[in-house]
This record gives structure tokens, C-alpha cells and sequence, in this order.
């Protein structure tokens, strides 16, 4: 009995780890979804830059300020994303905004390749959240403690921004009826940079989560994380703050369990399965509203 | 009436461009084989036209039925394996399946053909046969994958082709599959053509046929449902047949593709079929112009061009002016996809919007008329 | 608007043209006579580290021989570089660019997979290739143009498995091996075979490309009971893994390509016990002691250098590779008297040549026939490799 507890937790504390980093970058999805309804490719390789922000700054400055560097970065790159790729493009169809977004992901990962010449990075240990502690028996970093206590926090400020402030109360308006809400004087470009620049915090704050386990950073590494974190967001329901996080929990616990058990080269697999199932089933998935399709 | 003799012209025109085409493509190869540094010529051409294919089966889907798909990369994986599985000759499959004692598929459909036939007619046939089978497992795929996801609206579309596609390269990579896709190895020395005018001939006849398929009834059909589905279906056309349709053809000629591709490259591995070869093509048809046909083949050979020959020089570092080292590798891509933003926010239509190259000289030929006139 | 579309199609044109008009000069028009080697190594995605390091070993063998006569003249040897990104597809790109710089020999890559991607094209060429580093038999396999100057990994597999079996002891292995990778596929292969004749149980795993996450592989180990982890993969997932394998305190065994000054800082970093074969050791002969000295000197006298190597002067394995494929291609030029490709080719397969990773002679395949293995261990006190013993087969 101890030895099958000890087996699930090693797979669980990863699990659930890696399941919080999604459900950080998921929140950046399912925002930007649920008010511009577009899938932003480029949030991944967004995530990524931020890796490699801090791998240079760290050699640079202090830790302290390392840190404020890269999130000052990435959001900085969130906003200027938005306003020079996807504001030009408000009136044009919804393929357009997504090729945009695709080209902006290929344009970020090729850059990095450039300004790093390709080669992966070795990410830099940070104090304290990289120290090896025993949980249960087993061996782990602080960081996959850490990682779960962190991301229900941030939420639970999200969530209260959301539903308390007058920001959160503009984001609630337009992304239930956009052309209402700038009708009835929202000033909608400052809500949708808001969004991006939330979305790319909290983007920052996965890296340094996610790299100090993982601690390798190359140009392509975010694409995977990225993609995972959409589904995460779908399967939750896009739009929602809680069902992204949910989301990202229960798929970073299946890879896991999945890995465990042996099945690796399916762990990928699994998750776009997962999605394909949620897209026919449930479309709206766990906690999402329906959302009517205008003519 | 009228319509049978323009569809006649068009075959006819058609088969002379082919024709020409070919001409062209044996006398760039005798170019880029007696000049010196001309034989990035040739690569370019193979990939150019291996590229054209794929770019406008992929327009047919994205550019005239309005379906948002990002399985590109799934359809081409399955038709480079098939071919590169079918086209291995029996005594190297030893060889290229070294671990799982020569894989289960014992033949070669070129090596059947050229049994009975003669070497060349027969691995020729045989190689087209293969590609024609290449085509066939792709749309039997794509009919499957599209029964649940043809439903899905724009963006979800999108998002579960890539699903798709990513499931079946697990599937390939898979160690119970390997006797039959050799796992995650390399699949290798199978034939091949050297030259490059079959390949032209072959990219030439899909992409004729496909603007027979675009000029016909289900063409204006795709076009109806691309430009308002509720329309569409209000003036009688089935939505969820016309879509199918259109889905399985493009996956058709993906796969077709898929086996050229395998052919130009010489040794195919389904790790490089990533989301990443789908976004290049999806570029391509957009730098082209979505919903022309033309304008996908030029931008193929553009796109092909730029990355693998004409931008090179920005890669090499003992370029640079000056002390500012700014030529490095990856800038030349970073140059790229800075040109390939500019077309996507400012040059929206792309080349040749959703014209095709004919109507443009006309047009032309109008406005130059009209610059007389004023003055 | 139409028109502003017809001028930057112009543009590209015109652009496209000045590239080809500039590319053409570059061709050494110095007045020297010169022969052209290819050097077809990736410098950037998960093998760019060990590519730089073999083709500073080239660079440096450049250095040392920067000449060659033929039919009594002299010849200058220029280096044509390019990057195949450890990409297969990339590669056949790469490879197409060498052919047309029109060199006479290629040597090179890093890497088992690239090497077989861009084997037709230098076959179709008539371009002779030498392999340094990659030991997967499907590389000079059925073609006549590709050798190689290192062991292979049936051999090296079994000599690991060996290892496992004389000096831990093993009873049960775990195998990690990289999907998508034919050489560490291929080697986990052989060494599990080995391990079967051995006696020795092996729980086999893949990793996905792009996965990051190594903890769920440890866990299976240590669920398993394995006294010992083969991971012949990558450096960039070899750090991933030694950090988080770490903590298990199972000791992991790996391929030639963990000789590598990251896998000594990761290892340093952590405490792990790991071990690897390799094919060059300063301590097995005069001629190897000599090229380290000399290789160390010309990398501390040039930073650039310097900080391919991974900013330390520790000598990797295939930087010694590098420069006995070099050493043999210059050979094989001197054979053949002459700067046609297909004559090299031939004069290659009669070469016989003493290197500071032993002795080269080609056999039928264009493989070398090494017998032995040297097996180093990271000393995680000092931070440095460590000689653990020259390892070969039990009967």
C-alpha cells in the first residue's frame, strides 16, 4: 500500500506541477479567445522569449531584478504583439487574425534562432525554488510545490480583477458582445492590450516556473507547452478563468499517469485526443458558455 | 455547350503549358548541371514544384471552400510513408529496417512493375501507381478524420486538424507499428525520380485537374459555401457533402505531394512532418493570394526560393560592412518572416488576391488601354 | 496597389539576382590553386553544440595541414562550411549547397541522421564523404561514396552492456532512448540486445521530441529497480535527465556523444554518477597526448574558438574526429593525385592512416575496425573526466 502511494504521488507531483504551468499560459488563450475569439499562436513562442529574457539577464543584474527585467520584457512584447500584428487586422475576416498570429510565431521563433544562434540554453538555476526537498519520500524541486500554491494565487487575483474592478468589468462586457461594449463607450483597444499584457504576466511567470524544472531553452520548446495549454483551454471552456485551469490540472495529471505507465510516445497523442473528444462532444467544454453564432 | 468547349480549351492550354513546362525544366537541369553555381537552380525548381502542389491543395480547402485546416503536414507524413514503404526495393529493405528484421511489406510496387514491364516503363508506372495509392490512403484519412471535425466551426476546425495530424505521427513513431513504418527511423533508398520534369508533369496534371474541379459546378458550389454558408445551403447545395468533397480531394493531392516530397528528400522520418511544415505551406497560399491557384504556385517557387537561395548571402557572416555584425545565421530567415508580416498586415490579398494569372493580363491589357485614352 | 505588388515582385527578382551576382566572386579567384573540402556539421537545434566541436577539430587540422600537392603543385585546402540544423530535412538542403560550392570531399556530420539524409545526394554527385562521429551502420550501409573514421553501435552497445554487466553489476537496466533519433534508437537497440544475451533485464522507454519533462522516466526507473539507466541520447535532453536523475542515485551510462563540457558541468552541478564511452583518450598514445596539447593552444589563442568549444579548452572526442577525418580526406587527395571527387573516392578506400583515435583502415562497408573502448566517468568533486578503463567485449 505505502509502496503504490509512493508510485502515484511521483507521478502525481509532476503531474500536477507541469499541470500548473499550463493552466498559466492557458489563461493567456483563453482571454485573448474569449474577447477577440483568436487563437494566439504566438503566445507560446512568447513564453519561450521569456525564458531567454532571463537566461541573458541573469547574467547581467541581480536576481530580483532579473526577474522584474524579464516580466517587464515580455509584457512589453504581449502589448506590441497585439498592437502592431493583430490591431491592424480588427475588421478583416478571422483567418486573417490567425495567420497573422501564425506569422508572428514564426517570425519570434526565427528571431530567437538568430539572436541565440540556435543552440539550446541552459537555463539558470534560481535560488531557493530549484533546492531539492522531500515530499512523501520523494526527491523533487521546491518549484513542483511551489507551482500549484503560485498558480491558484494568481488566480484567485485574476478572478477577483475580473469580477471586482472596472477593467475586469469592460473585459466581462466585451467579450460578451464586442460591438455592444464599444457602443456603450468602452474603450476596447485598452481593454484588449490589458488583456495581453495580463496574458503575457502570467506567461512570464510559467517560464520561470517551467524552466527552472525543465531547464533547457531553445527557440522551438514553447510550441509543444503552447499548444497543450490551448487544449487545456478548450477543454475547460474557452473564455473561462477556472475551466483553463482545471483544464491545464487534468491534462498535465493524464500525461503524467500516461508517462508512468510506460506509454510515452502516446503522452501527445493523448492530449489532442482529449481534445478532439471535448471539440464533439462538449464543444463549450466543462465550464464554458454557449456562444451564439451571429450570422 | 458552351461550358464543355472552355473546359475543352482549358485542357488543351492546359497540356501545352505542361508540355512547355517540361521542355523548360530538362533545359534548366542541362543549366544548372554545365554552370557552375547555378545548381541550387535545380533544388530550388524540385522543391518549387513539389511545393506547388501542395500549397494549392491546400488553397483548394483553405482558399475556395472557406474550411480552415491545419492537417497539411498529417496527409503529407501518410502519403511520404506510403510511398517511401511501398517503393523500398526488397534487397535494401534488410538494410533500411535494421532492426526489425526487414519490416513486414516483402515487395515493391516498382520493382512488381518493372518485372513484367522493363526496367524503366515499368518502375515508372509502377512509382506513378504508388503515388496514386499515396493519394488514395490520404483521402480515405481525411474522409475519416473529416466525419467528426467537418462540423466544427472556423478556428476549432483548425485547431483539431493539427489534432489529427499529430495523433497520426505518434501512430507512425509507435514501436508496435515499426515492422510496417520502421518506428521513429529513417525510411531511405527507395526509388526515386533523378530528373526534374516528371515531377512537373505530374504537379502539372493535379493542379490541372484541380482547376477543371474549381471551374466546374462543385468549384462554384465551394466558392458558395466559402462566401456564406447559410446562403449556400438556402440556394440547395448540401454543406455537409461539399465540404467532404472538397476535404477529401485536397487530402488527395496532400498525399500525392506527401509521396513527392519523399522523392525530393530521398529519406523521409515523421519527425520532420511537425505543425511548422503545415504554417510554411499555410504561408505560402496566403503570400500567393488565398483562392488563387496561380498565385499559390508562384508564391511556392518565391517562398522556396528566398529561404534556400536567393537570401542565403544574409546568412554568411563574412558579408558583413563594417564592424556592426548584423549578417549572421538565422538572419536571413529573420529578414524572411519580416517580409512575410508586411505581406500578411498590409498586402492582405497576397499577390494575386483571389485572381488568377490570366485575368490579371487582361486586366492589365484594359488599363493600359484606358492610360491611352486619357492621355 | 497592383502595380506597388509588381514592384516588389520586381524587387525580389532584382534581389535574387544580386545574391546569385555576389555569390559567384566568392569562389576564390585569389589566384592560389585551391581545393574545396566540405564541412557538413550542424551549428544550431540539439546537436549544434557537438557539430561546433567537430568542426573545430577540422578547423584546427586546417590549420596544422593547410596545404596539399597535387600532380607537384600546391594546393590551398579551403573549408566549406554549412549548417544542417540536425535536421534531416535541412540537411538534404545543406548537403545540395556543398555540392554545388563544388568540393571535392565532405566530412562529416554529427549526428547518424543527417548523415543518411544527405548520403544520396553526395552519392549522386560522386562526392566522397567521411563520417567523424556517427556510428549508425545505415550510414555507409550500400553506399559506395560514405565512410566513416569511428566505431560502430552494434560494437558500442554491446561494449556498454558489458560495462554494465563488469562494473555495476546490473541485473535489471533502464533504456531511454529518443524517439525520432536513429542514433540513439539504434544504440539502444544493440545494447539492449546485448543485455538479453547477458542476462540482464531491460525496461525500455522514448522521449518524445520537445518533451522537457524527465521526472516520470526517473520514476519508472526506480520503480523498476534498475541498478543502472542507459541513455544514449542528446546533450540538450543528457542535462535535462542528469538533473533530475540526480536524486535516484541510479548511475547512468550513455554513448559517445556525453564526452561534452556540458555534460560535465550538469553533472558537477547536480552530483550524478555517470559514465560514457568515447573515442579518444590523451593517455592512450604519444600522437593523442600531442593533439590535445597542440589543439588547446590554438583554442585558447582565439576567443571565437574558445567559445565554440563551450568557453573551456577540455577536448572533446569528436573534435579529435574531426581532425583524423581530416587528416585521412588529405591523405586520400594526396593518393589521388588529382581534385576529382570520384577519384578521391576510390583512392579513400585504400587508405590507410594512424590517428590520434587510432588506426583507420577502411573495409568493405568504408568502416574502420576499432576493438576497443575507452570508458570515462565524470569526477563530480573536481568538476573534470576521468579515465575509468578501456572497456571491450566478454566472450
Amino acid at each position: 500500500m505505502d509502496q503504490f502511494f509512493q508510485t502515484a504521488l511521483s507521478w502525481l507531483l509532476p503531474g500536477i506541477s507541469v499541470g500548473g504551468q499550463y493552466a498559466l499560459i492557458a489563461l493567456g488563450y483563453t482571454m485573448v479567445y474569449g474577447i477577440l475569439r483568436l487563437i494566439n499562436f504566438a503566445h507560446g513562442d512568447i513564453f519561450t522569449v521569456a525564458g531567454f529574457v532571463m537566461f541573458y539577464a541573469i547574467t547581467a543584474m541581480p536576481l530580483g531584478a532579473a526577474v522584474l527585467f524579464t516580466i517587464a520584457v515580455t509584457v512589453l512584447l504581449g502589448f506590441l504583439v497585439e498592437r502592431l500584428a493583430y490591431k491592424p487586422l480588427r475588421s478583416a475576416p478571422r483567418m486573417s487574425v490567425m495567420i497573422s498570429a501564425i506569422g508572428v510565431s514564426y517570425l519570434l521563433q526565427n528571431l530567437m534562432w538568430y539572436i541565440t544562434g540556435g543552440q539550446p540554453q541552459q537555463y539558470p538555476s534560481l535560488p531557493w525554488i530549484s533546492d531539492w526537498i522531500n515530499v512523501g519520500g520523494i526527491e523533487t524541486k521546491r518549484v513542483t510545490v511551489i507551482t500549484p500554491i503560485l498558480t491558484i494565487v494568481l488566480i484567485v487575483l485574476l478572478l477577483l480583477l475580473v469580477k471586482k474592478t472596472r477593467v475586469g468589468l469592460a473585459m466581462r462586457a466585451a467579450s460578451r458582445d464586442f460591438e455592444t461594449a464599444r457602443l456603450m463607450g468602452i474603450k476596447i483597444n485598452t481593454v484588449i492590450s490589458v488583456t495581453f499584457i495580463i496574458g503575457s504576466f502570467l506567461a512570464a511567470v510559467g517560464s520561470f516556473l517551467f524552466f527552472s524544472n525543465y531547464a533547457t531553452v531553445s527557440p522551438t520548446v514553447g510550441t509543444m507547452p503552447g499548444l497543450k495549454a490551448f487544449i487545456a483551454a478548450v477543454f475547460g471552456g474557452i473564455g473561462s478563468i477556472p475551466g483553463a485551469v482545471v483544464g491545464g490540472f487534468i491534462i498535465g495529471i493524464c500525461e503524467n499517469i500516461i508517462r508512468g505507465a510506460g506509454y510515452s510516445t502516446f503522452s501527445d497523442a493523448f492530449t489532442f485526443a482529449l481534445l478532439i473528444l471535448v471539440l464533439c462532444v462538449k464543444p463549450t467544454g466543462l465550464f464554458g458558455e454557449k456562444l451564439e453564432e451571429k450570422v | 455547350m458552351m461550358k464543355q468547349q472552355s473546359n475543352k480549351r482549358t485542357i488543351v492550354l492546359g497540356l501545352i503549358l505542361i508540355a512547355v513546362m517540361a521542355l523548360l525544366s530538362v533545359a534548366a537541369e542541362a543549366l544548372a548541371g554545365s554552370v557552375s553555381g547555378l545548381s541550387m537552380l535545380l533544388v530550388v525548381l524540385k522543391k518549387g514544384t513539389v511545393y506547388a502542389l501542395l500549397a494549392v491543395s491546400m488553397n483548394l480547402l483553405n482558399g475556395f471552400t472557406g474550411l480552415f485546416s491545419l492537417g497539411q503536414a498529417g496527409f503529407m507524413l501518410l502519403g511520404a510513408y506510403t510511398y517511401a514503404i511501398l517503393a523500398i526495393p526488397v534487397a535494401k529493405r534488410a538494410g533500411v529496417f535494421q532492426y526489425y528484421d526487414g519490416g513486414v511489406v516483402q515487395f515493391s510496387i516498382p520493382e512488381i512493375f518493372s518485372g513484367f514491364l522493363g526496367d524503366v516503363v515499368g518502375s515508372v508506372i509502377g512509382m506513378l501507381l504508388t503515388l496514386v495509392l499515396c493519394g488514395l490512403l490520404a483521402a480515405l484519412l481525411g474522409w475519416l478524420i473529416g466525419l467528426p471535425s467537418l462540423r466544427l466551426k472556423s478556428d476549432y476546425l483548425a485547431i483539431a486538424t493539427l489534432g489529427f495530424a499529430e495523433i497520426l505521427r505518434t501512430f507512425i513513431q509507435f514501436e508496435g507499428s515499426a515492422p510496417l513504418t520502421n518506428g521513429s527511423n529513417t525510411l531511405r533508398q527507395y526509388t526515386t525520380f533523378q530528373h526534374l520534369y516528371p515531377y512537373v508533369i505530374i504537379v502539372g496534371v493535379c493542379i490541372l485537374l484541380i482547376v477543371l474541379l474549381v471551374n466546374s459546378t462543385y468549384g462554384r458550389a465551394f466558392k458558395a459555401i466559402r462566401d456564406d454558408e447559410i446562403a449556400a445551403e438556402a440556394m440547395g447545395i448540401n454543406l455537409a457533402r461539399h465540404k467532404m468533397l472538397s476535404f477529401v480531394i485536397s487530402s488527395f493531392f496532400a498525399g500525392v505531394g506527401g509521396g513527392l516530397m519523399a522523392m525530393y528528400m530521398s529519406s523521409v522520418q515523421a519527425k520532420g512532418f511537425t505543425s511548422a511544415m503545415t504554417y510554411e505551406i499555410l504561408l505560402m497560399v496566403v503570400i500567393g493570394g488565398i483562392g488563387s491557384i496561380s498565385g499559390s504556385v508562384i508564391a511556392s517557387f518565391l517562398f522556396i526560393g528566398c529561404s534556400e537561395w536567393w537570401l542565403r548571402f544574409l546568412d554568411d557572416s563574412s558579408n558583413n560592412i563594417g564592424s556592426f555584425q548584423l549578417l549572421a545565421p538565422g538572419f536571413r530567415m529573420v529578414v524572411f518572416s519580416v517580409f512575410i508580416m508586411v505581406i500578411v498586415l498590409f498586402f492582405r490579398r497576397g499577390l494575386l488576391g483571389d485572381r488568377e494569372l490570366p485575368d490579371l493580363a487582361r486586366r492589365m491589357k484594359k488599363s493600359f488601354r484606358k492610360e491611352g485614352k486619357h492621355k | 496597389m497592383k502595380k506597388l505588388l509588381a514592384l516588389a515582385l520586381a524587387a525580389v527578382m532584382v534581389l535574387g539576382l544580386a545574391a546569385c551576382g555576389e555569390k559567384t566572386p566568392s569562389g576564390g579567384s585569389s589566384g592560389d590553386k585551391v581545393i574545396k573540402i566540405g564541412v557538413y556539421e550542424p551549428s544550431s537545434g540539439a546537436n549544434g553544440a557537438g557539430g561546433k566541436k567537430e568542426v573545430l577539430g577540422i578547423e584546427y587540422a586546417n590549420s596544422v595541414v593547410p596545404t596539399v600537392t597535387i600532380g607537384g603543385e600546391e594546393y590551398k585546402v579551403e573549408l566549406v562550411e554549412v549548417d544542417n540544423q540536425s535536421e534531416n530535412d535541412k540537411g538534404v538542403s545543406a548537403a545540395q549547397q556543398l555540392v554545388s560550392a563544388g568540393v571535392s570531399i565532405v566530412l562529416g556530420s554529427y549526428g547518424s541522421g543527417v548523415s543518411m539524409a544527405a548520403a544520396p545526394v553526395f552519392e549522386e554527385a560522386k562526392i566522397p564523404a567521411i563520417g567523424c562521429s556517427c556510428t549508425n551502420p545505415g550510414v555507409t550501409l550500400g553506399n559506395p561514396y560514405y565512410f566513416r573514421v569511428c566505431y560502430l553501435d552494434p560494437f558500442q552497445g554491446s561494449v556498454l552492456a558489458n560495462l554494465a554487466k563488469d562494473e555495476f553489476d546490473a541485473k535489471v537496466a533502464y533504456v531511454l532512448t529518443e524517439l525520432g533519433d536513429d542514433y540513439s534508437v539504434g544504440l539502444g537497440e544493440y545494447f539492449t540486445q546485448e543485455c538479453k544475451r547477458l542476462g540482464i533485464q531491460v525496461v525500455a522507454d522514448q522521449n518524445p521530441a520537445g518533451n522537457t519533462d524527465m521526472s516520470g522516466f526517473i520514476t519508472a526507473a526506480k520503480n523498476a529497480n534498475a541498478d543502472v539507466i542507459f541513455a544514449p541520447t542528446s546533450t540538450t535532453v543528457a542535462s535535462l535527465l542528469i538533473d533530475q536523475a540526480a536524486s535516484a542515485g541510479i548511475p547512468i551510462i550513455a554513448g559517445d556523444t556525453w564526452d561534452d563540457a556540458v555534460i560535465l558541468q550538469a553533472a558537477t552541478k547536480s552530483g550524478a554518477d555517470v559514465y560514457f564511452s568515447t573515442f579518444y583518450d590523451a593517455g592512450a598514445s604519444e600522437m593523442a597526448a600531442e593533439f590535445m596539447s597542440g589543439f588547446q593552444g590554438w583554442l585558447n589563442a582565439n576567443s571565437d574558438k574558445l567559445n565554440n568549444n563551450g568557453g573551456t579548452d577540455t577536448v572533446s572526442a569528436v573534435s579529435a574526429l574531426g581532425y583524423d577525418a581530416y587528416m585521412v580526406a588529405i591523405e586520400a587527395i594526396k593518393a589521388a593525385d588529382t581534385t576529382d571527387s570520384d577519384a578521391i573516392a576510390t583512392a579513400l578506400a585504400g587508405v590507410s592512416y594512424t590517428g590520434v583515435t587510432g588506426d583507420v583502415v577502411f573495409d568493405d562497408e568504408g568502416d574502420v575496425d576499432k576493438n576497443i573502448i575507452f570508458i570515462k566517468g565524470v569526477d563530480t568533486e573536481k568538476g573534470e573526466f576521468y579515465s575509468v578503463k578501456e572497456q571491450g567485449l566478454n566472450k
